[in-house]
């Protein structure tokens, strides 16, 4: 390619054609506000890190020393409300698809700009509830808000919390409601729907989610905040409320917002697996019908959350079956990865390491949630560690790993610039260690019986504590190396060409970074999606 | 762009029906039907919520299925939301 | 926008730079709006199903609670809100047509009546506020089950509240849209603003529709006492 001997300066793309904060803060541009999303995000992953770190070296020994009991219930608290929702929900569908669905369909923007920009805003304004909410003392009622705890005994900032989670519940409506009309409404000439990268079906199962589970949160937790206000009893036992009501509610949104932290993800393996196999996607029509139907399973299974808090024991056992039957579209995903893998000619680059990485955890973390769909078995686990290992599994293990693969792998498309491979390869490495020595003493630490959400543990617990808190150190250091050579490569790092992976797909026919408008004309899309086997050209950058 | 432009006379028309439906439902409360109360009383408040939907709404001109597809997909999730939960509350005496 | 060809945006002062096309824009936007409503219909929806458990779990108490509704209030304020909605609905079609002044004031008579069924709320609101029928320390019952009927009284504010509050931001919405029609921001070609807000408004009304009989007529002895 010759245009990337040409300095990056000198060509025009999203990131230079205007400077200044006010270019930034008002932009309608797609791609900018992925940034701000990006940036957003990153922050708060450090502060939801924090805690853990605290959580984590606190269950060094045995005895409470590091925190208190309080203190320790703010720290659980804010880790899990500021990583699910303010890292995790939106961390793929908000920074990557943001930035690549127009660009991936053939769009010159979302449908709704300005409602984008909007949308982040009102993520701003979330967050400052919820720094105003930490800085001013913190919350402790767990990151699922249960009654009466949170509407009855707790004096900490509780209605403060759950404005900042209902407040940045909208932001991820206004992203959901703009992915699907531009999904339906902006799909360039030729691009059917059986020729969508898996990245946008998943994006849009993801979409379906929170247009259709976000408001059902919304109201409930607008109802523990009148309830705590203005003594509404909606959930008040002394009136005869019933908090399991609550529960329904509640997770009524946020299992399905388990998929939410997991759909976009596989989207994102499903890019990185078909292109560094060079190989067209098994199975293409049974991926992207597996996305939606766990879309849509997703919402028949909340009350597996609730199985020993009384519900009635038919209802478990419907619930129980639906959340076995989730297990057959995740399989099939798992499946066609491995079969794409199977006589591709496989190149182990650093989003390559990471879709691996994914696979592995993603099926360890969905074959323990077998363990706990039975009904029996979830009764011995319920509030153990086996629980957080699982899901930590799923949303870490999983959603991580791939968010951080599909920054690797777009990033010469976000940046223009290479980040250097050696230290990606090795992060990535350092992250699958770390991950697994965190957390896989926890499945057996939780099998064990060791409750979840406690500051002290029987001292017998404690080498698996230590060596879960040695992997969480491993972590922490793998995930501050990718912000350091990020940081580094966007001024020394190699110039990209515009498609320096040599993958299929529209965002890697523009140029990188591609220009405000994302297209010179809006191309006409002739071929099926991953047409690997007409692309034979395969660039230096994959050694 | 061709969109249907419904007449004057049909709004009044529609809206003198969703008139008489409000009479007739407050009527229908002074009835002793036990539980058909309940059943009667949704009965109406669905009639005229579709007329409003059809018509104030205009979703019988609209020629995109897509908002058919978006209506009836807020619906069937309603449904979900409301069967499930219920599963469990009828069920909990059963035992 | 450079990148919009300067004939089509000449002719479409409407038409926005990412779209081909004036009606591929307005597909988009009323296909938003209706995604949008949906997320209503769940928000409400969460309400709702609430309410039926408990309805199904403590029919009595519930029908005591619903004896305290002031029917005649609510039978008028039903009128009210079906009435404005013929008005919104014939402001749009004189947006259809491009009858500027026929626009502003059908939707002027809309917020008339948006305002009055909130001044009628509110006659109804300080009726069981003085009554002491607002949940809490305040809450005074006399008959049997005063626990169950504070909970009725619980949903019969968190609805209508909400309610209310989607009257009020629609009166801000449809405001909004009368400035721009004065201004002549709307006609035979660009009025989808104005279709938007009205679907709003319609949806706004429904939900009432459903509200009316499940907390006023639950079965009805107001004659008996």
């Amino acid at each position: 390619m010759t245009t990337a001997a040409v300095p990056m300066r000198e060509r025009e793309n999203y990131l230079n054609q205007e400077y200044g904060i006010k270019s930034w803060l008002l932009t309608t541009d797609h791609k900018r506000i992925a940034l701000l999303y990006l940036l957003s995000i990153t922050f708060f992953f450090f502060i939801g890190g924090f805690f853990a770190l605290l959580i984590r070296l606190e269950l060094l020994t045995p005895a409470g020393d590091l925190v208190q009991a309080d203190t320790y219930n703010k720290l659980f608290t804010m880790h899990g409300q500021v990583m699910v929702f303010f890292f995790l929900i939106p961390a793929v569908p908000a920074v990557l698809g943001n930035f690549l669905i127009p660009i991936m369909i053939g769009a010159k923007d979302l449908a709704f700009p300005r409602v984008n920009l909007l949308s982040w805003y009102i993520f701003i304004l979330g967050s400052a509830l919820m720094l105003y909410t930490i800085l001013n003392g913190g919350v402790d009622t767990g990151w699922t808000f249960y009654t009466p705890l949170s509407t009855e005994f707790l004096t900490t900032n509780v209605v403060a919390a759950a404005m900042a989670i209902f407040v940045v519940g909208f932001s991820s409506i206004l992203t959901g409601l703009n992915f699907i009309v531009t999904i339906h409404r902006l799909r360039a000439p030729g691009m059917t729907w059986s020729r969508l990268p898996l990245f946008v079906w998943a994006n849009y199962a993801t979409s379906i989610i929170f247009v259709l589970g976000t408001p059902v949160l919304a109201i409930s937790l607008a109802l523990v905040g009148l309830e705590r206000m203005f003594h509404l009893g909606i959930f008040d036992p002394r009136l005869g409320g019933d908090p399991l009501l609550f529960q329904h509610l509640f997770w009524f949104y946020s299992h399905p917002a388990v998929y939410v932290m997991i759909l976009p993800g596989m989207g994102v393996v499903s890019e990185i697996v078909a292109c560094f196999s060079h190989k067209r996607l098994f199975g293409y029509r049974f991926m992207a019908l597996a996305l939606i139907a766990i879309a849509v399973l997703g919402f028949l299974v909340w009350a597996h959350h609730m199985f020993v808090a009384g519900i009635s024991l038919y209802a478990a056992l419907i619930f129980s079956f639906f959340s076995y039957m989730v297990a057959i579209p995740s399989a099939i995903k798992v499946f066609n990865w491995t079969a794409t893998l199977y006589k591709g000619s496989i190149s182990y680059t650093t989003p390559m390491l990471y879709a691996f990485g994914f696979i592995g955890l993603f099926t360890m973390g969905g074959m323990t949630g077998l363990f706990v769909a039975a009904l029996g078995v979830d009764v011995h686990v319920t509030d153990t560690y086996f629980i957080i290992a699982h899901f930590h599994y799923i949303m870490v293990g999983g959603m991580v790993m791939a968010y951080l693969g599909g920054m690797h792998f777009w990033w010469p498309k976000i940046s223009g610039r290479m980040y250097p491979e050696g230290w990606g390869k090795l992060a990535a490495l350092l992250i699958f260690i770390g991950f697994n020595l965190t957390f896989f003493p926890q499945f057996i630490l939780g099998y064990m019986g060791m409750p979840r959400r406690y500051w002290q543990y029987s001292p017998e617990f404690q080498v698996l504590n230590v060596l879960s808190t040695a992997g969480a150190s491993i972590l922490a250091v793998g995930y501050l190396l990718p912000m350091v050579y990020f940081l580094w490569s966007m001024r020394y790092g190699k110039i990209a060409d515009d498609n320096p992976w040599g993958a299929a797909g529209l965002e890697w026919m523009t140029t990188s970074p591609p220009t405000t408008p994302n297209f010179d004309e809006i191309p006409t899309v002739t071929w099926e999606a991953y047409n690997y086997d007409q692309l034979t050209e395969v660039p230096v950058e994959r050694q | 762009m061709s969109e249907h432009i419904a007449s004057k006379k049909t709004y009044i028309v529609v809206w003198a029906s969703l008139m008489c439906l409000t009479a007739a439902t407050a009527g229908a409360s002074y009835l002793e039907l036990g539980h058909f109360n309940i059943v009667l009383a949704l009965l109406i408040a669905t009639c005229k919520a579709t007329l409003v939907a059809l018509i104030f709404m205009g979703v019988k001109y609209i020629s995109q299925k897509m908002t058919w597809v978006v209506i009836v997909a807020g619906l069937f999730w309603l449904f979900i939301l409301i069967s499930l939960s219920m599963t469990d509350y009828i069920s909990r005496s059963w035992r | 926008m450079s990148d919009s060809s300067p004939t089509l945006a000449a002719h479409q002062p409407g038409l926005q730079h990412h779209f081909a096309t004036m009606e591929q824009q307005t597909d988009a936007s009323v296909m938003g709006m209706w995604v949008f409503l949906v997320t209503e219909i769940m928000f409400f929806g969460g309400m709702f199903v609430g309410y039926m458990i408990y309805r199904y779990m403590y029919y009595g108490p519930w029908l005591e609670g619903s004896q305290h509704m002031d029917f005649w209030w609510g039978t008028i304020n039903t009128a009210v809100l079906l009435c404005s909605s013929l008005t919104m609905a014939l402001g749009v079609r004189a947006s259809q047509l491009g009858q500027r002044r026929m626009l502003v004031t059908f939707l002027l008579i809309t917020i008339l009546f948006g305002l009055g069924f909130l001044g009628i709320k509110s006659i109804e609101y300080h009726g069981h506020w003085v009554d002491g029928q607002f949940p809490g320390a305040n809450f005074r019952f006399s008959g049997p089950n005063p626990a169950q009927v504070e909970l009725f009284f619980s949903f019969y504010w968190a609805m209508t509240g909400f309610h209310a509050l989607h009257v009020l931001i629609g009166i801000g919405l449809v405001t909004y849209v009368v400035y721009r029609s004065w201004k002549g921001a709307y006609g035979p070609d660009y009025h989808n603003p104005v279709e938007n807000v009205g679907l709003y408004w319609h949806f706004v009304d429904i939900v009432w529709i459903y509200l009316y009989p499940l907390l006023y007529l639950i079965s009805h002895k107001h004659l008996s006492g």
